[in-house]
Parts: C-alpha cells; structure tokens; sequence
C-alpha cells in the first residue's frame, strides 16, 4: 500500500471513528475537540511553512481575518450557513496572503518571521481601532443552519464538533496529496537549497507565495471554525501570543504527518483545561512545565513516537 | 517518513475513551437540598487585573461565603448559606483571552457541574459567556465587567448582571463637573485604547458636550492598555492647557499616570476626573492633588453608606485581609447576595431546594440589600441592576486621603429608563435643576 493512501485511509478511519464516537463523549469535550481541530488547522498551515523553511511568527492574522471574515458576513451580509462562513473565511485570509504575500515571499529566516509577525500586529491594532467592529470586546457570532441543518438543540451542541472535524479531514487529506505532487515536492527543496531549484527551473517566489496563501487559508478556516465554535471573537485572535501558541502546538506536534498538529491541538487543549481546573492559581506552570518536558524528551515532536518506532522502515 | 493509519486510529479511540470516561452520573444524584450549592466563581488570578480587581473579588467572595455558610451574615442574610444549603466555591482564572473563557464556562457547568456561575471583570469575556450561558441554560451573573452592550443588544434569560453598566460612571462624572467646575469649558482626555477606555470616553465627552454645549475637547490621548509610561500624553494634555483631563485608568496604569503627572505640574490647574480613581486611593494617598475627582464606579469602597450590611462586610473582610475592601470586593458581595435574596426568595420558607427556573425568575427584576445600598434589577427586562453612583474630591488631612463636596447620585439620575440605548440617552442628558 502506498503512502499516500496509507495516510487517506488512515485520516478517514480517525474521521470515522470520531464521528462515531461524538454520542460518546460528553459535552465539554465535543466544545474542546472542536477548538482545538480550529487551532489544529492553523498549525496544519505552519507545518506546510515550516517544511518549506519559513517560521511565520504571524499566523495570528490569517486566523483573525478568517473569524473576521465569518464573523461580518453573518452579523452584517446575513450569510447564515456555517458552511459558507468557512469556505468565506478561508477565502478572505488567502486573499489577505495573495497581498501581503508579494512582500512576505521575499524574506526567509528571521526577517521573514518578523515581518509576519509585524502584520499580524497591525491587524491586531486596526482590529483595537475600530469600535464597530465592538473594539477589544468583539462580537458574537451565530450561524442559523449548519449545512442546512438549523443551528439550534442538539445541532448546537453536535455541529461544531462534526464541522470541525470534517474541515480538519478535508484539509489534511488536501494538504497530503499536494505534498505529494511536483510543486509540493518543491516546498522542501527551497528549505534545502533555493539556489538548485532556480536552476532546475522553478520560481522559488512563486513557491513561497503558494505556499503562504495555502497556509493563510488553513489559518483563516480554522479561525472562522473556531469563532463559529466559542460563538465569539475578539481581536486577541491577531495577537502575537496566539500565533506563538500556533507555532508551539506545530513544535510539539511534531512536522512528519498531516495528522499530527490536530493530534497536538488536542492534546494541548486538554492538558490546558485540566490545568486551570485542578490548579487556577498555577496552570500557566503546569503548562510551561510539560511544554518543556515534551521538547526534551520528544525533540521530534509529539508524532515523533509512531514514526521512531517504524523509523527502520524506509 | 511513514504514516501509520494504525496508530492514528488506536490513539484517536483512546483518547476519545478517555474524554468519554469521567461523565458525570447524574441519575443517581441526591436531591438539591441534600447537597452543597457549587458556584462557579470566575475572576482575574494572573495578569494586570488580578491585582486591582481579581483578586479582592475573590477575596470577597471567599470571606462573604464563610460568613454566610456559618449563619453569622446580618439581616436579611442570616440563614445559612442559601436557604440552609451550604455554598461550595469553585475558582476559575479569567486570565486567557475570551476562547479559554468560553471552554472554562462549558466545563464549570458540563463537567463540573455547578448550579451557577458568578463572575467576569472583562466586557469581552460578558459578551462571550452570555450566549453560551444561554445556550447551557444555567443561571449566570455577571459582577463587574462594564459594556451596556449586554442587554442592549441582545435579551437573555439566564444571564444578569448585579452591578451597573459604565454609562453611569461617565453621566456622574460629567453631571458633577458641570455642578462643581462652573468654568470648566476646555476638556482633555486620556484612556486606555481598548473597548473600556474608548467608551469612557465617548460617554463623558458625549456628556459633557449635552452637558455644556460649546465644550471644547483639547486632545484625546489613547496610550495602549499597560503602557506605563505616560510623558508624551502628558506633555500633549498640558499643551492644551485643559480645565478637566478626564481618565477611566485603573490598577498599575492609574498609579504611574499620576505619579508622573503631579511632579511635573500636569495636575496643578487641571483637575484630574478619574472615575476608577477608588481602586488607587489607599496606596497613593498623598500622591493625588486635592480637589482631584474620583468616581467608585458605584456607592462602594469610602462612598459606601453607613448601614449594618457594610460594617459587617467591611470589618470581615478586613479581619482576613487587612485592607478594606475595594469596588470590586463591593461588586463581588453584591452578585453573591443577590443570588441569595433570590434562591431564598424563591424558596418561599419550604425546605426543599427552588428549581432553577424559580430562582430566576424571582431575581428577575428584585431589590436586594447590599453594603452598598438597595439594588434594583431595573434594566434589560429586569436582569441588569441599576445603582446609584457617587462622586467626590480627594483632600489629603494629616496624610490621609478624605473626600469632600461628596455628591450622591439617584440610579435613576445617571441610568438610561428601560429600552433606551446607553448612547443615545447619553447625548440627551440636561444639567440637574438648581
């Protein structure tokens, strides 16, 4: 069995069985899962980057502008299906990358994270600016239908979750089969050599520049999944700790599967909540502490256990 | 690299199992009354807030349970805890931004299961938990946070708030310098540039305009929340040369605006308006000028009135902490006996526990007495309280800070009637009769 379907059969088992399971699992959970599959998206976006050689400290942006995006059109344009919201806010944050990527694209390294993150702070700013669009308290969010299914009972409850995980399957099984075709396979070769690929004929700016909407797309979908989620957004979602959080999670997670940034996401997210429950005065260092016991001990990241078990295997 | 479909499946079933496993088992629970009130209590225990706000809330909030739980609360308090049934607190940070608030909220209410939640300082952590309350259905009261938005856009049933929304700070704050500064005509103002400081703001120089038509506004400074250093708005402000600087700062921000606006002379032939000023008051007394105008955001602190509640409040609370209790403390002792007054109320003198439904629909629209005063759940369909509000000028007598020409003013002097937005009310203000 191939690789690549290795991994499809793989995304769509776990697709399955957590679909399965929602009946399952409490209510809390479904709220948390589907949270943290927002963020996984994003860190889904930074691994796509991180293997093409960019750190982008400026994640935040793509993922405000994806709430943004969603969170006007149902409160203004009265766009009223999740589904729309989505698709809308991962098109308005790849819209945002197309601009801002003309500049992005030339820089690499530390430039090129500063810079990110010097957008997402203008953002972030514009976002504080702007007392119609509620300032720093934001606004809430309400989809009437999910996929045409009224958002209200047990729909409220059940859709964001099932959204949720069927964005983030889309977009890894997506994300996995352009990795495997020629321009994905050229993401990598910038991160090693820029200078080999120019010869061979490819434009590495063009590389970065596609690279850099796909990722800005993730983000914005998963921003637009989280505000659809918490029901709520605010601009601390352009923040440069949020992006930091995004870059984190990717670390963590580990950049060797597509599975891997949601698998963390969540992991991260739990760990959180039973933090602050089982210690409000000290969570930040339950957190800070096992952040940094997971990179000693698993400097591969988190996903580095399945791989470094098989690691014999070609 | 490989990818193993195996292991994806295995970890993802068994952390699905895990999250299946602790579901509470609600089926055999006790009756109510058998067991403790669990109340989910939410305020600032890190960052900036926690400091002037967080954490005398949930000082408050933990000697105010004590008393009452042991029966030692004055009338109209002193049955034991909520009609006899003991109350259990269960702290939860605000610190984390509005998404972390959210979660923290569905897990008070579906995992740990708390009858209700009393919290929130920051207006976007109300304006998020509001629908989600909603949505959970579980009585929810916000204590503090500001934005009028709350009710005014959008009608609940199970959210109140027990204190009163920011307008009122703002309408005092003009209405008592148009009373006691005959001459001010040139304002200045200088905020935190986020959603608090730009609506104090635009509600006082609203005010000020229906107030004194013909005010002139000299600058707005909006320096970024925390910034701490003050010396080019100060500069900007005394450019203008300003009667009246106007400032909704609190906590660390309020201290270093006026430990470096006095020694430069900023505060000499301005008079500084600062309507959290009560929050700063005790640590920087000898700091601030006299004729200087502070605001409590309410009747609390040194603007508290002299009844039996607030003396038993303060002296508990200084028994435990030392310090006396600021607006915050006050806020937090007003959600908690408002829900006593209402669980007790709609327990009507029978032993069992009251449904939720009863309880809310007897807090809906009560007056309760509270150290600062009676409340009235006035506004928003009867689940936002109105209160009065009180301004004075600060006057330093042998190194200890006084208030003088303190002015008291009715909840229905400085607070929008039912149904009218804050904003708008706000621009039709008219000066009191002499």
């Amino acid at each position: 069995m191939s690789d690549a379907r290795r991994t499809a059969l793989g995304l769509l088992a776990a697709f399955a069985v957590a679909v399965a399971a929602a009946p399952l699992l409490p209510r809390w959970a479904l709220f948390l899962v589907a949270v943290a599959l927002g963020r996984g998206l994003v860190a889904l976006g930074l691994l796509l980057l991180i293997r093409t050689g960019l750190v982008s400290f400026g994640q935040g942006l793509f993922f405000a502008v994806g709430a943004y995006a969603a969170g006007t059109a149902g409160s203004r344009l009265h766009v009223g299906d999740a589904v729309a919201l989505v698709l809308l806010g991962a098109v308005a944050a790849a819209a945002v990358a197309g601009v801002l990527g003309l500049l992005l694209a030339r820089y690499r390294t530390i430039f090129f994270a500063m810079l990110s993150l010097a957008f997402s702070m203008i953002a972030y700013g514009l976002l504080v600016e702007s007392p119609a669009l509620g300032s720093t308290d934001g606004f809430n969010v309400h989809p009437a239908t999910v996929a045409g299914v009224p958002f209200a009972g047990r729909a409220e409850a059940y859709a964001p979750y099932l959204l949720a995980l069927a964005v983030a399957a889309a977009a890894a099984l997506a994300l996995d089969r352009f990795q495997r075709t020629h321009l994905g396979r050229l993401a990598p070769a910038v991160r090693e050599n820029e200078l080999r690929v120019e010869y061979m004929g490819a434009s590495v700016r063009n590389v970065v520049h596609l690279n850099l909407v796909i990722a800005a797309a993730l983000a914005g979908a998963g921003g637009a999944v989280t505000a659809l989620a918490v029901g709520h957004i605010d601009p601390e979602m352009a923040y440069w700790t949020t992006s930091g959080e995004f870059v984190f999670v990717t670390i963590v997670a580990g950049t060797s599967s597509v599975a891997a940034p949601f698998a963390g996401a969540i992991l991260l997210e739990l760990l959180r909540s039973y933090a602050v429950q089982h210690a409000p005065n000290t969570w930040q260092l339950v957190m800070g502490a096992t952040m940094l016991g997971i990179i000693l001990a698993l400097p591969g990241g988190l996903w580095s256990i399945f791989t470094r078990r098989r690691g014999a295997r070609p | 690299m490989t990818r193993t479909p195996r292991s994806l499946a295995v970890s993802i079933v068994a952390l699905s199992l895990s999250l299946a496993a602790p579901r509470p088992a609600a089926a055999q629970a006790p009756p109510a009354e058998a067991r403790p009130f669990r109340l989910g209590v939410v305020t600032f225990l890190s960052g900036a807030a926690a400091g002037p706000f967080g954490v005398p809330a949930r000082n408050a909030a933990e000697v105010l349970v004590e008393a009452l739980n042991a029966g030692k609360g004055p009338a109209p308090y002193a049955a034991r805890g909520l009609g006899g049934r003991p109350i259990e607190l269960v702290f939860i940070d605000e610190a984390g931004g509005t998404t972390k608030q959210v979660s923290e909220f569905r897990d008070l209410v579906q995992r740990q299961g708390v009858d209700a939640v009393v919290g929130y300082i920051s207006s976007g952590d109300c304006l998020a938990v509001a629908p989600v309350a909603e949505e959970l259905k579980r009585l929810t009261i916000f204590f503090d946070c500001g934005t009028p938005r709350i009710f005014e856009d959008a009608s609940y049933r199970y959210v109140f708030r027990t204190s009163g929304h920011s307008t009122m700070d703002n309408a005092a704050a003009a209405l008592y310098v148009t009373e006691l500064l005959p001459n001010a005509r040139k304002i200045a103002g200088i905020n935190q540039n986020y959603a608090w400081g730009q609506d104090s703001w635009s509600d006082f120089s609203a005010a000020m305009t229906a107030l004194r038509p013909g005010v002139e506004v000299t600058t707005s400074q909006m320096p970024k929340l925390l910034a701490g250093q003050y010396g080019a708005e100060i500069s900007a402000i005394m450019a203008g040369r300003p009667d009246v600087v106007h400032s909704s700062f609190w906590g660390g921000d309020l201290d270093a605006f006026v430990l470096q606006a006095v020694p430069r002379g900023a505060l000499r032939r301005t008079t500084a308006v600062l309507t959290c000023g009560e929050t700063a008051t005790h640590k920087l007394a000898g700091q601030i000028p006299d004729g200087t105008i502070i605001g409590a955001r309410g009747p609390h602190g040194e603007y508290a009135p002299d009844n039996a509640l607030n003396r038993w409040f303060r002296a508990s609370y200084q028994d435990r902490f030392v310090l006396t209790p600021n607006y915050p403390a006050y806020h937090m002792a007003q959600a908690i006996l408002g829900l006593k007054a209402a669980y007790e109320k709609a327990q009507a003198g029978r032993a069992a526990a009251p449904s939720q439904d009863e309880v809310l629909a007897s807090l809906t629209g009560l007056t309760f007495a509270t150290p600062s005063g009676d409340i009235r759940m006035a506004l928003g369909k009867g689940h936002q309280a109105v209160e009065g509000t009180v301004y004075g000028m600060a006057k330093t007598v042998g190194g200890k800070l006084t208030f003088v020409n303190v002015r008291r003013y009715p909840a229905e002097r400085v607070n929008p009637p039912e149904g009218v937005k804050s904003a708008d009310w706000i621009r039709t203000l008219t000066a009191s009769p002499r």
